[in-house]
């Protein structure tokens, strides 16, 4: 078994890491949130928040506040499950490139 | 032969590399992304000291104040007059009040450089895990002031402050806890020694306050410089 098993190709990408790390530690966050902390554009986020929608890592839920939409994302527990893998396997290349 | 071997170890040996310490830029952006989206870090470690220093000039006032009645040369006072009393919460609403006004001015100014907004989503959440003890505390504080249990405010006052630090500690830097547990041993002491409680309050909120804003200016502040 190939030590690189376990990377996640859904992860390979620093703004779908980027979002999934602000969702394990936050319960919701909506997109105004993210793209701030990300620093990135309207169309960047949303192609790569669609992604790891497809995969049912993250839950989209759109609703008013007021007369504002809001999408507010959230991580599901397969999200979750996926991306301490996807860490676990990142520690295990360090060690084994440290030794 | 050997030399197109060699080529090729060499060129799968410089891409292990590089994806690994990429893979440790991953690590260092997930961590940083977790912290800022969740804790409020932009805490000034100055205004501390500042809160500590207006403690001690209270106390100091308050022991003026007290020995005017009692006599300076008791050392301890079990306050009871109704018109000291109020003296005493005028003083105590003065430092709470500077050093409030003091530390939102300097986190302001310390959250403008770290590119934040002292009111964003994790301050709100730090600020409300902070005050859930914090007034639970000062409630029962009044309370027992109301009671007549005049000795036991210091030590409650302490106990629930330092509950509070470690409350909020979950939401910003993560050591204000240390100066929780401070406080909330400090507290527990205070009741043993009812009448010093000036004293005890001199320590927590003015010495620990210097000591613990002192280091956090040093070891974080000046190193993220």
């Amino acid at each position: 078994m190939s030590i690189i098993t376990n990377i996640n190709k859904a992860f390979d990408h620093r703004i779908r890491l980027g979002i999934m790390s602000i969702l394990m530690v936050n319960e919701f966050a909506d997109f105004k949130m993210l793209k701030e902390l990300l620093s990135i554009t309207d169309g960047n986020l949303a192609s790569h928040a669609k992604a790891l929608e497809k995969v049912e890592y993250i839950k989209v839920e759109k609703q008013f506040i007021g007369r504002k939409p809001n999408t507010r994302y959230s991580a599901t527990q397969l999200g979750k499950l996926a991306f301490k893998k996807h860490i676990e396997a990142l520690e295990q290349l360090i060690k084994k490139s440290e030794s | 032969m050997c030399t197109i071997f060699f080529l090729f170890y060499f060129v799968f040996q410089s891409t292990l590399n590089m994806t690994s310490s990429d893979y440790l830029n991953d690590i260092k952006e997930i961590k940083n992304l977790m912290n800022k989206s969740s804790r409020f870090i932009s805490l000034s470690g100055l205004s501390g000291i500042m809160a500590g220093i207006y403690a001690l000039i209270g106390a100091w006032f308050a022991r003026q104040e007290i020995g005017k009645v009692y006599g300076l040369k008791r050392g301890t006072a079990y306050v009871s007059s109704n018109e000291i009393t109020i003296k005493l919460l005028a003083i105590a609403a003065i430092v709470i009040i500077l050093a409030v006004v003091t530390g939102i001015i300097l986190t302001q100014r310390k959250a403008r450089k770290n590119g934040e907004q002292i009111f964003d989503k994790t301050a709100i959440k730090l600020l409300i895990n902070f005050l859930i003890p914090l007034a639970t505390g000062g409630i029962l504080a009044l309370i027992i002031l109301q009671k007549g249990f005049i000795g036991l405010i210091a030590p409650i006052t302490l106990i629930f402050y330092g509950l509070a630090c470690v409350n909020a500690s979950k939401f910003t830097l993560g050591h204000v806890k240390f100066l929780g547990f401070a406080n909330i041993i400090l507290g527990l002491v205070a009741t043993q020694y009812v009448g010093y409680g000036l004293y005890f309050w001199a320590i927590g909120f003015g010495v620990f306050h210097i000591i613990y804003g002192g280091l956090m200016y040093v070891l974080v502040e000046r190193t993220t410089k």
